[in-house]
């Protein structure tokens, strides 16, 4: 569906390294302009391949990409003009910051005082005016983290391109710089294609998220219809936390189904979202914070009791393992607060939830 | 703030009331101990094998001692003649009793030693000296006289001039064409004898042309090395270091068998219609045989430690200089090739130091004018036995490597170099 304000479109792109496995399987995407799309996924997924192919470093083996709807595949990546950050920051180390930053002025022959200009514009953009002479080697993890971002900035590219830019970041540091890079962003009014395997980084920053995995996008949707509609088992599982539930299908009402767990462990009635026929077999994905513990009778029409197994108490709230319907990997998250049971290891309470926060989606080993 | 303890008075102590400082060096002894017997292998292996030949061969270049050792009262009879007048009598005898009193060979020695202060000296000693013994004093001016008239030359007695003090620059003087004169002024020597000057500049030259030579030829072998998948660039590291793991001499011999008037080269060239058959190549016995064999020869050490310093470099550095706008070329060039400035300067530098001191390839190869100051040396320390000279041509390469290695530090830093 080719859109008007598409800033790069992927068209039927296909990508193998040995010609014998696909690493991108037929992958159609567009990216608006002023978009922060993450690619995410776990590695081998293909995103770091697609940004790749998108940056001008490999070709694809079939299939083409626009930029501007103009169709880039011959160009090679110096005339693309699409800005990039490193996994690995990849600063020139014998170059001092200000002269890393100059690089791209200068081979597009920008005249000096403007060279000048437009650097100190970006250090002072990462809060680093001041370390215009150090060189890379000198500075932080973070310094060089936000050095590595105004170099892809310095030049006024359209698209900014990352790949896992914050992997080598401890974790406080990472968060500081997800707000950061989220700003500068929104202040740009900037597009960007973003790499990650860090879901909570994805959900964090993004317009829009594309799941990728085993080279095929399993779904592309804004972070909170990721999380509160995920389309597929993968989805479900990869992006927060999920409660599976096994089983087939036995009676199928339209908007909901019923399902009979395996080992006859119960019928569930769930919301029918990616399932086949009557008879087939499907996963229930449910998140740990929409069960009820002691729901009152009727209040939910999933009603099964529990054992509760292991609690692990996180201030905010307990999270409680159960064993339900013969899993006994059942999540749940107890609230910490007065309104709620105390439970102990080993007690058997009622347990349930509503058949909308139950998404039945498509079978999973 | 006020439950906050005293600092104890005096030193520190440790739980059983020793004083910090001697617990902690008793800890630490046993460590330094160990330690030193490490090391002391490697530093007698160094003080035995390289400080003390390198000392005497410092010594050597400048010692003159010899001479004042073995004809004493000459020396002191040739002080207190006012070098102007003949040559008194007591010059005379002092050299006489000298030779009397002297061992066979010391003479021998000796008269080579006075034989680079002035030719003649030595057939001088050694026909007088047979018959010395014989000679009845108390005058021996005209009995010497009588056995060679060259003793009444005044320029022979003039010459001690030169010899009388224990240290002497003349071997020095000599290694690069100049020599004293009797008053000991620094003079050239005469036009015909000149012949180092030309192998210093000589060497020099060639070491420069093998050096950049060297590094043209290997910078793509080592980025090949250091980017090539694994599997082809394993391969290709073994033909790199095959040549290295072969004879000197077989090499050298391939490439006489390559290079001669009817070598293999010579012969393509004219089965090809490129030559005549009576135009062929000079290519050995020259310059250009010395050029071509040691830059052959000391590939790998430029080679090795471009490949290990192009090994550290990420190819991301390329990518991202692309990405920001760079061609491939000025990627190259403006970010790659900086990088491998430590590889590049190790490389020259060792390839150089190896080129100054080389012998066995312009010995064979090199015919006359493709000799250099190694062949030199070589010479003097096995056939003229001036091994005063050839010292001192030793302690000069090695001057000339240490001011290099100066340089190097001065311009890009020692710590950048990377050996591999």
């Amino acid at each position: 569906m080719p859109s008007e304000n598409a800033l790069v479109r992927f068209v039927d792109i296909q990508k193998s390294y040995d010609g014998e496995s696909l690493v991108v399987k037929n992958l159609n995407l567009d990216v608006a302009k002023g978009e922060f799309l993450t690619m995410l996924g776990p590695s081998g997924s293909g995103k770091t391949t697609c940004l790749m192919m998108l940056a001008g470093f490999e070709p694809a083996t079939h299939g083409e990409i626009y930029l501007k709807e103009n169709p880039i595949n011959k160009v090679p990546p110096h005339k693309r003009g699409i800005g990039m950050v490193f996994q690995n920051y990849a600063l020139f180390p014998h170059m001092t910051v200000a002269e890393n930053l100059a690089f791209p002025l200068e081979v597009r022959q920008i005249d000096k005082s403007e060279r000048e200009t437009r650097v100190k514009r970006a250090l002072d953009m990462v809060q680093l005016g001041a370390f215009g002479d150090r060189r890379p080697a000198q500075l932080s993890g973070g310094q060089q983290q936000r050095v590595a971002v105004a170099r892809s900035l310095v030049f006024d590219p359209d698209l900014v391109l990352m790949d896992e830019p914050l992997g080598a970041l401890d974790k406080n540091l990472r968060e500081q710089m997800q707000y950061e890079i989220k700003h500068i962003h929104e202040n740009l009014g900037l597009t960007v294609v973003y790499v990650t395997h860090d879901q909570s980084e994805a959900l964090t920053m993004s317009n829009r998220i594309a799941v990728f995995d085993d080279g095929i996008i399993q779904q592309c949707a804004p972070p909170e219809d990721l999380y509160e509609r995920p389309e597929n088992a993968f989805c479900a599982n990869f992006i927060g936390e999920n409660n599976r539930l096994l089983g087939n299908i036995i009676e199928d009402h339209g908007d909901s189904i019923k399902v009979e767990i395996d080992n006859d462990a119960g019928v569930v009635e769930a919301k029918k979202v990616n399932v086949g026929d009557i008879g087939s077999r499907t996963t229930l994905s449910l998140r740990p914070e929409r069960v009820t513990v002691n729901p009152e009778p009727g209040e939910v029409p999933n009603i099964f009791s529990g054992k509760a197994e292991e609690l692990i108490y996180l201030g905010d709230h307990i999270r409680t393992r159960f064993t339900v319907c013969g899993h006994d990997d059942f999540i749940v998250k107890i609230p910490n607060s007065a309104a709620h049971a105390h439970l102990k290891e080993g007690d058997t309470v009622n347990i349930g939830w509503n058949v909308e926060d139950c998404r039945a989606l498509d079978p999973s080993d | 703030m006020t439950t906050q303890t005293a600092l104890p008075e005096g030193p520190i102590l440790t739980a059983d009331g020793i004083p910090l400082k001697d617990s902690l060096q008793k800890s630490l002894r046993q460590n330094k101990l160990r330690a030193m017997f490490l090391v002391s292998t490697p530093l007698l292996f160094l003080v035995f094998l390289f400080i003390i030949p390198i000392g005497n061969m410092l010594t050597r270049s400048v010692d003159d001692t010899f001479i004042n050792r073995v004809l004493p009262s000459t020396i002191e009879a040739f002080e207190s003649w006012d070098k102007v007048s003949e040559p008194p009598e007591s010059l005379y005898s002092a050299f006489v009793n000298d030779v009397k009193a002297a061992d066979k060979v010391d003479i021998g020695k000796v008269s080579t030693r006075m034989n680079y202060a002035k030719p003649g000296w030595k057939s001088l000693v050694k026909r007088t000296a047979r018959k010395i013994k014989k000679l009845k004093g108390p005058e021996y001016k005209d009995d010497l006289i009588k056995i060679d008239k060259r003793w009444a030359d005044k320029e022979f007695w003039l010459s001690l001039g030169i010899m009388k003090d224990k240290a002497t620059f003349g071997y020095f003087l000599n290694a690069v064409d100049k020599t004293y004169d009797f008053d000991k002024n620094i003079i050239d020597v005469e036009e015909e004898r000149k012949v180092y000057n030309t192998l210093w500049y000589r060497t020099l030259l060639v070491s420069f042309i093998v050096t950049i030579a060297c590094l043209i030829l290997s910078y793509p072998v080592a980025y090949l090395l250091a980017t090539l998948p694994m599997r082809i660039s394993n391969l290709l590291m073994i033909c790199v270091l095959m040549p290295f793991w072969t004879s000197l001499l077989v090499r050298i011999v391939a490439w006489m068998i390559m290079l001669q008037q009817n070598g293999v080269v010579n012969d393509t060239l004219v089965a090809s219609g490129i030559l005549s058959d009576e135009n062929r190549l000079a290519m050995m016995y020259n310059f250009n045989g010395t050029i071509i064999v040691m830059t052959q020869i000391l590939l790998p050490f430029m080679i090795l430690p471009l490949y290990s310093v192009m090994k550290t470099i990420p190819p991301t550095y390329m990518k991202a200089a692309q990405n920001l706008g760079a061609t491939p070329t000025l990627a190259f060039i403006r970010v790659y090739m900086p990088q491998t400035i430590p590889g590049i300067g190790a490389g020259c530098i060792l390839v150089f130091i190896v080129a100054i001191g080389y012998y066995i390839t312009p010995e064979l190869v090199g015919g006359k004018d493709g000799r250099l100051i190694g062949n030199m040396v070589a010479y003097h320390m096995q056939k003229s036995l001036n091994w005063g000279l050839a010292a001192a041509m030793g302690s000069i390469l090695l001057a000339a490597i240490l001011l290099l290695y100066w340089l190097y530090d001065r311009i890009i830093g020692i710590d950048n170099m990377k050996m591999g």
